[in-house]
């Protein structure tokens, strides 16, 4: 049995989907052009402009509000940079649990004498809107806090915080490409937002940013006029025909279906003594479950279930290129030795039942498997040799 | 293959040999720490200086858990002379290799090997 729990990685684009784009590569190939150009071009224009509208539709926002980008690190890119040009200078508010994308962008602009505050997070991944009340200064130009988080699923409180950021007059971003179509985002709060295709089973390398046709952002990207100016470049058509199809495709039931999946997987993998959920209990993405097990490592466990088909992922140092530890579970406060045994399984509306079982049954067997392989039996001689190293 | 580790490193990842906890172990060694992820506590038993039996608990990835596994086929059989001269290349080599971020902090049987020798010579020499 092959079981993809994986999904905030990347999810299985919809046969749907794939319908839908297959003509615009072969048949309707034309790029976007004037009314007065030929019909290849025109349908293409139209296929354009249609998919804006069921996007925007969908967010109850103007057509000219949705900027394509090709990926959520663009969209990130592009609404942090693109303020931060525009304003020229100032004060920009983020958190320590962004994607990268939001991350290195604003460390770069720390080189360019921005200066910027990276909120911290609570033991569940939350950030508190008074610490975002005292961080506000009079030069801050942006605040950029996500959704959701990806690794370990808390949803943040958009509207209390976009309320500040409101109150403020300061532009408020957040990158919604985690909690897109699973959550609802009070978008009459938020000025600028990041939503991508390829975690909502659409196709890889397209996304939008969402930008409030009020306000003014600078372009990264340097070319032709396409998308208002904002985003040269020839528009990817089959991806963002996908992109607006897949969105067809979002429906509440999905999100009901797997809430209950999830909470049946949190009880049963949190019943094994010794492990521990990460992430907030209640304010958690209806697909993401994320555990840490005492005594054993994150990459053993990966590699045993991936050789019984079944894809999940960890936040151990020993899995990444880097050999560095998850920074989200750091930011949590998670001590490095239970990090290292971290497991993120994340669902999809394909994610069945019985594939659930047959995950769970072999999580079971493998952390039972290397915990009889640990040296460490009890989190006192666990603990007490960390704290040592700790020193 | 698409895991980055070879056939022999999976295999022993998967059965592992010599695996478990030691009653009354001649001597206990350790490396590693749970900070880094991995961790390997070592048993000997010795007998007219020759390791005549080693078990081996590991707490870490594949790597780890195979470099552990590697070491016990190494030693068992061998003087504590030859077997205190065992090193992290020998044991990486007779896996057909390690992946080179793994070499390092992932190989540390040879050193738990060691501390295991040590403390079983302090033990004996008073």
């Amino acid at each position: 049995m092959q079981v993809y729990l994986d999904n905030a990685t990347t999810t299985r684009t919809a046969d749907e989907v794939i319908e839908a784009m297959l003509p615009f590569f072969n048949e309707k190939y034309g790029l976007p052009s004037s009314e007065f150009g030929h019909s290849m071009g025109i349908d293409a224009s139209d296929a354009l402009e249609q998919s804006r509208k069921t996007i925007a539709n969908y967010l109850n926002v103007k057509p000219n509000e949705i900027v394509f980008t090709s990926g959520e690190t663009e969209s990130n890119n592009l609404a942090v940079l693109g303020v931060a040009r525009a304003k020229g200078k100032g004060h920009i508010i983020t958190t320590s649990i962004e994607r990268l994308s939001i991350l290195n962008t604003c460390r770069h602009l720390e080189t360019k004498g921005f200066e910027i505050t990276y909120l911290p997070v609570d033991k569940h991944g939350l950030v508190s809107p008074d610490d975002l009340q005292s961080a506000i200064r009079d030069d801050t130009i942006l605040v950029s806090v996500q959704h959701a988080n990806p690794e370990i699923g808390t949803v943040q409180d958009i509207k209390a915080i976009g309320e500040i950021c409101g109150e403020h007059n300061i532009l408020f971003h957040t990158d919604a490409s985690s909690s897109f179509g699973l959550e609802d985002l009070p978008m009459e709060h938020i000025d600028l937002a990041t939503f991508t295709s390829h975690l909502i089973h659409g196709p890889k390398g397209i996304a939008s940013l969402f930008v409030r046709e009020d306000i003014t952002i600078k372009p990264i990207f340097f070319g032709s006029n396409n998308e208002f100016g904002i985003r040269p470049g020839f528009e990817n058509i089959p991806g963002i025909v996908g992109f607006a199809k897949a969105v067809t495709l979002l429906s509440k039931k999905y999100v009901e279906k797997m809430r209950k999946q999830r909470d049946h997987i949190i009880n049963e993998l949190t019943a094994i003594p010794h492990t521990y959920l990460n992430g907030h209990p209640e304010k958690r993405l209806c697909n993401n479950v994320n555990v840490s097990f005492s005594f054993i490592e994150g990459e053993s466990v990966v590699l045993h279930l991936d050789m019984r088909g079944i894809a999940t992922s960890t936040g151990s140092a020993c899995s990444s290129p880097n050999l560095k530890g998850s920074y989200v579970l750091e930011a949590v406060g998670q001590d490095p030795e239970v990090s290292h045994g971290s497991l993120r399984l994340t669902l999809s509306r394909y994610t069945t039942d019985r594939e659930i079982e047959y995950a769970l049954k072999h999580i079971k067997d493998v952390v039972s498997k290397l915990r009889e392989m640990s040296p460490f039996k009890d989190e006192d001689t666990f603990r007490k040799m960390a704290k040592e190293e700790h020193k | 293959m698409k895991y980055p580790y070879s056939k022999r490193v999976i295999e022993h990842f998967r059965h592992p040999h010599h695996m478990g906890r030691m009653k009354n172990p001649d001597a206990v060694g350790v490396a590693g720490n749970p900070v880094c992820g991995d961790v390997m506590y070592i048993y000997i038993k010795v007998k007219d200086n020759r390791i005549i039996d080693l078990k081996w608990e590991t707490m870490g990835c594949a790597a780890a858990i195979a470099t552990t596994s590697m070491l016990a086929d190494l030693a068992i059989g061998k003087t504590l002379d030859e077997a205190e001269k065992l090193t992290k290349k020998e044991v990486a080599d007779a896996l057909e290799g390690l992946p080179p971020i793994k070499m390092h902090c992932s190989n540390l049987a040879a050193d738990a090997l060691r501390d295991a020798i040590k403390k079983y010579r302090e033990k004996h020499e008073n």
